[in-house]
């Protein structure tokens, strides 16, 4: 296959990753706990980097998971004990995690590969040359494999989760009523959305993740009134952000992974003018039609 | 204490019960049986804690002290036997789902960790929904409907989940007087089922006609018990204090009962 192909379908797998966890983050409103994450993961990575030399993804996603919980207990904590604001808590929390990964970078990894720039914006389009092997056996880029298995995982959880999830969001209250434990759930979403955001890591960075976890979302919040299919949607519109994306970058020779971000947000605007039931345009339309009939019916 | 009685253990009950925000108490040492069978009014002024007991004996908030039981057990074990409708402004209605799914959540404390609503399940949630005449506004995103009819959608949700034990937290907030008719003709039916539904309840004027009992709740128990015995002014004036206004009229309107009985 060629790289091309290869970009987009490991962009698709990064996309709609993160658009399954990102949907219950964004019902949740909690969409900037992503962002958060997603930043405050730095260190973990950095830590386990240290740890084992290597950058094997594994140790890598523990390191960063551990990190992802460490930042949603933080948070709860600063809110609940510190008498802040949910906002003020969750911005004071990740910056200083991140920051905290900015100089354990800079001090320790200077002289490897793990350089600042990569972990801002990523570099989908060197995500091709890194092969996985299976002895002498070619399989595919090495990433393709580990979004692969971030896919997979985040489709078994929010599948085999969703009465769970869907309850948490919509009232925890009840959760709780009938024995859901809303706070595991809460932990189990934080975790996901942190392994996601390293697996998206090394191929659209930590800012742009951020775009994949909320923007298709909710595009697809505007064009559906059912649960699954928004579930479903965003996935289709990440992966479509993907193409879209890969062939932006290649016409304009600029980077991938911010032309799949802008790409969505154009699916974004899109959404918010023409959507049948929530868009601007259609709403001004019947809106006008409505008072031309009952203009008609006065006269 | 235990209780070794061998008379079947009241529906709820609540022994010594301290809840606190922020060490602050917002109930306490509240000592209470609610009895079986009947439609409870939960009052107080403001800030008196009432939606906090409700929350408690769900185990919804930390207890500081005291004791929850239901049917005689501690809360955690009796779970699906208290069905629970928290104040329609506690949910994000623009969540992307539907009337007939959202009573459909009822039903979740009945399945499995992994399990999904099987036909029974959605069976008894069509039948809550038409229990509460909303049958036709099932395929209804839930924003779509009024105040009163997501109110109806909430308690459709309870009777989903067949339950013995009611707890409403203010049920009649915001419906018009056709619904509120409604919602009572529906606590009745409730109780002639022999069900214990208890409200938390606003309208101070309503509470001899619709309940069958009263707490009057601020901070701590007031006075609990049948409505033509414990629901008088001078119970009134101590959960209330110097809000007059209010009080006279119950006063006066319940007075005029008095007399027209005696008439």
């Amino acid at each position: 296959m060629s790289d091309g192909i290869w970009i987009i379908v490991i962009g698709a797998l990064v996309a709609g990753s993160c658009a399954l966890v990102g949907c219950f983050l964004v019902l949740r409103r909690q969409a900037l706990m992503g962002d958060a994450i997603s930043h405050a993961v730095l260190p973990g990575i950095v830590i386990a980097f240290l740890i084992t030399h290597s950058r094997n993804t594994l140790p890598m996603m523990m390191g960063a998971g551990a990190l992802g919980l460490f930042t949603a207990f933080l948070t709860s904590a600063l809110e609940r004990h510190g008498r802040l604001q949910a906002d003020a808590s969750l911005g004071v929390t990740f910056t200083w995690l991140f920051a905290l990964g900015v100089i354990l970078v800079s001090a320790f990894t200077g002289h490897v590969d793990l350089d600042a720039e990569c972990v801002l914006y990523g570099e989908i389009e060197y995500a091709p040359l890194y092969r996985a092997f299976w002895g002498e056996f070619d399989l595919g880029p090495r990433a393709f494999w580990i979004l692969l298995a971030v896919a997979v995982a985040n489709t078994l959880f929010v599948t085999l989760g969703y009465k769970q999830l869907k309850l948490c969001a919509f009232d925890p209250g009840l959760a709780a009523a009938v024995g859901i434990n809303a706070a595991l759930w809460h932990y189990l979403l934080m975790a996901f959305v942190s392994i996601t955001t390293v697996g998206a890591f090394e191929s659209v960075g930590a800012i742009l993740v951020v775009a994949l976890l909320i923007v298709p979302p909710n595009t697809a919040y505007l064009l559906t009134d059912r649960l699954w299919a928004m579930l479903a949607l965003s996935a289709v519109l990440g992966a479509l952000s993907s193409v879209g994306g890969y062939l932006l970058a290649s016409a304009l020779d600029s980077s991938t992974s911010a032309a799949i971000a802008v790409v969505s947000g154009l699916f974004f605007i899109l959404a918010a003018l023409f959507s049948p039931t929530h868009g601007a345009v259609p709403r001004y339309v019947r809106r006008r039609r409505l008072i031309a009939r009952t203009q008609a019916f006065a006269e | 204490m235990t209780l070794t009685s061998n008379a079947p253990a009241a529906p709820i009950e609540v022994h010594d019960l301290t809840v606190a925000y922020h060490h602050r108490p917002v109930l306490w040492d509240v000592d209470a049986a609610f009895p079986e069978s009947q439609l409870i009014a939960v009052v107080g002024p403001n800030g008196a804690g009432k939606s906090t007991l409700i929350k408690a004996i769900m185990g919804l908030v930390p207890l500081a002290s005291g004791e929850v039981r239901v049917f005689g057990k501690p809360v955690n074990e009796t779970r699906r036997l208290v069905a629970y409708v928290p104040q329609r402004e506690s949910v994000d209605w623009d969540f992307p789902t539907t009337a007939l799914d959202v009573v459909l959540m009822g039903r979740y404390g009945h399945l499995s960790l992994f399990g999904r609503p099987r036909k029974r399940d959605r069976e008894i949630a069509r039948q809550s929904l038409e229990k509460v005449g909303m049958q036709d506004f099932a395929h209804r995103q839930i924003s779509q409907l009024s105040g009163g009819q997501q109110q109806r959608v909430f308690l459709a949700r309870a009777l989903a989940q067949q339950t013995k034990v009611y707890l409403m937290d203010e049920p009649f907030a915001g419906v018009d007087a056709a619904t509120e008719k409604a919602i009572v003709v529906l606590l009745q039916e409730l109780r002639a089922e022999g069900s214990t539904v208890v409200v938390v309840h606003h309208d101070l004027q309503s509470v001899p006609e619709y309940f069958d009992s009263v707490m009057l709740l601020n901070l701590r128990l007031v006075a609990f018990g049948d409505v033509a015995s414990t629901f008088t002014p001078e119970n009134l004036h101590k959960t209330y204090g110097g809000r007059l206004n209010l009080l006279t009229e119950v006063g006066e309107k319940l007075r005029r009962q008095e007399w027209n009985a005696r008439q």
